[in-house]
């Protein structure tokens, strides 16, 4: 069948909502909180006029049981989802070890909201990397269209790996805002994406198995290790995805990390998600004003594509790390993992980090250009002025 | 290795695994339920009165070792070497067939 796209005009959250009905799912647990309540509604209305079929759709009480109710849905052999935001992500983080642990494919769509307090329910980062030592993998959309795109290629990274994936899109950024996106005609979709074949399932009655079963400190070690090489597996597994997709679907995702006008750059900024539309749309206008620069956008935090960013490290004389996120009494955290995994390269450019647009604060254009002028001042300096900078401050 | 029908201890032996390769990818258990004796926790015993039992295998279902077995004659039976003796079986049995008894040792 030759490919001829469907284009839609949808939110970020219903680009999330066609793509898990186009992955047929079969286990959702819905569980509602501002902004990611529309994904599980325009599901519910999927649903509620027969446009799914043999879907479980479970309302639970609280996040921690929607995470539960996939777990559970997960270990018989069913396709789960379910989407969350900052505190409910929080309130999954037992959970979330859970699922990762007995090696569970479950996607999740995150909607990247600010934790509270102050009470916030604007873009910010940090809910979704504060999970990143629970063994999911982590991918960051920039736009509707990659959240669509994104859920399906999880469902495959995920069940070929047996890890739990992340798909990350941006409070209201994305959620809310209507994109056109091209979607996948269901034969497709069916082609690309095969039933899920589990690595067990508690209805295989002739092979009853036990889960989550005590692991001794014999035992506890060797099953770390197996999510470990899982997880380094992974980056071949995504690679060879993204390259799949792009020859069936024409967006290519072969990259973790996709680099926008990085081969002549001098210095290049770096980020994740919808931030990083507004940065390749900077990069153009500062390319015409004689800045020599590029953006490489991460496109999967877990697991970190180290080889990748050497790769572009060793071209370039600096790296201004965006982060819409910040861990305290450390740094901003994409620039901690990025600086830390070529510590023991050669790989030696001048590197910042820029905090920018916490709880939802706009990050423009001209944001992009201020931050072009102070890199390129330090890097003719050939050193920093400060290495995290609370770029908004009121001061 | 079918408990229900009480073929009980076949592969009932400890697994050690000695190299990470021989681990199963996903931690799910290996049989280590078999290979653990529960039954010597015990202080009450339960006694199944054939003559009150219906066959509904509630007790079966509700069991939560490998303890209880379905005869030949469709009748329950207890694997002492399992049963810990927890009394859940003789608390769901609708029909009271089952009895939690102190046992002499
Ligand atoms: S629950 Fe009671 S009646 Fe039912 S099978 Fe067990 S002993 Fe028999
Ligand atoms: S007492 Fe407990 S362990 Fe023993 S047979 Fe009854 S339910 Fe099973």
């Amino acid at each position: 069948m030759e490919y001829k796209p469907i284009r839609k005009v949808v939110s970020g959250n219903y680009a999330a909502a066609y793509a898990v009905k186009h992955a047929r799912v079969e286990v959702v647990a819905a569980y509602p909180i501002t902004p990611q309540t529309s994904i599980i509604e325009k599901i519910a209305e999927f649903l509620a006029n027969g446009e799914i079929e043999g879907l479980e759709y479970v309302p639970v009480e609280s996040e921690h049981s929607a995470m539960a109710a996939c777990i559970g849905a997960s270990a018989t052999g069913a396709r789960a989802f379910t989407a969350t935001s900052a505190q409910g992500l929080a309130l999954m983080h037992e959970m979330l070890h859970w699922a990762a642990g007995a090696r569970l494919p479950i996607v999740m769509v995150d909607v990247n909201r600010a934790m509270a307090p102050p009470w916030s329910v604007w873009d910010d980062q940090t809910d979704s990397l504060a999970q990143r030592d629970t063994g999911w993998l982590q991918f960051y959309a920039e736009n509707n269209q990659e959240v669509y795109d994104g859920v399906l290629m999880a469902f495959k990274i995920a069940e070929t790996v047996n890890l739990p994936a992340m798909v990350v899109e941006s409070a209201f950024i994305l959620s809310h805002t209507y994109d056109v996106v091209e979607m996948i005609p269901q034969e497709l979709v069916d082609e690309f994406l095969p039933p899920r074949k589990p690595l067990y399932t508690l209805t295989d009655f002739d092979n009853p198995v036990a889960v989550g079963a005590l692991g001794g400190p014999n035992d506890y070690y060797e099953f770390r290790y197996k999510i470990a090489k899982a997880m380094e597996d992974a980056k071949k597994v995504i690679h060879e995805v993204g390259k799949e997709f792009g020859e069936r679907f024409g967006r290519d995702y072969s990259q973790m990390i996709e680099l926008y006008r990085t081969d002549d750059a001098d210095f290049v900024f770096m980020g994740m998600g919808s931030l990083m539309g507004t940065v390749k749309q900077a990069v153009d206008v500062l390319r015409d004003e004689g800045y020599k620069v590029g953006a490489a956008k991460v496109r999967w935090f877990r697991p970190f594509p180290k080889e990748e960013l050497y790769e572009l490290a060793k071209s370039v004389e600096g790296i201004a790390v965006l982060d819409r996120n910040f861990s305290f009494g450390q740094e901003g955290i994409l620039f901690n993992e990025a600086k830390g995994a070529l510590y023991n390269t050669n790989a030696k450019p001048l590197m910042k980090n820029y905090i920018v647009g916490l709880g939802g604060r706009d990050f423009t254009v001209s944001d992009v250009r201020k931050i072009a002028e102070n890199m390129k001042a330090i890097i003719e300096k050939g050193e920093l002025d400060v290495e995290v900078d609370w770029y908004h401050l009121k001061r | 290795m079918n408990t229900l029908f009480g073929e009980k201890k076949e592969g009932a032996t400890k697994i050690v695994l000695t190299r990470v390769d021989e681990y199963p990818e996903a931690p799910i258990s290996l049989g280590t339920t078999l290979s653990n004796f529960t039954g010597d926790w015990r202080t009450f015993i339960p006694v199944v009165d054939d003559d009150k039992c219906v066959k509904c295998y509630i007790c079966w279902k509700f069991c939560p070792e490998p303890a209880i077995y379905i005869r030949e004659d469709g009748y329950v039976g207890i694997d002492y070497d399992y049963c810990k003796g927890c009394g859940i079986c003789a608390n769901e049995c609708p029909t009271k067939a089952i009895t939690m008894e102190k046992e002499e040792k």
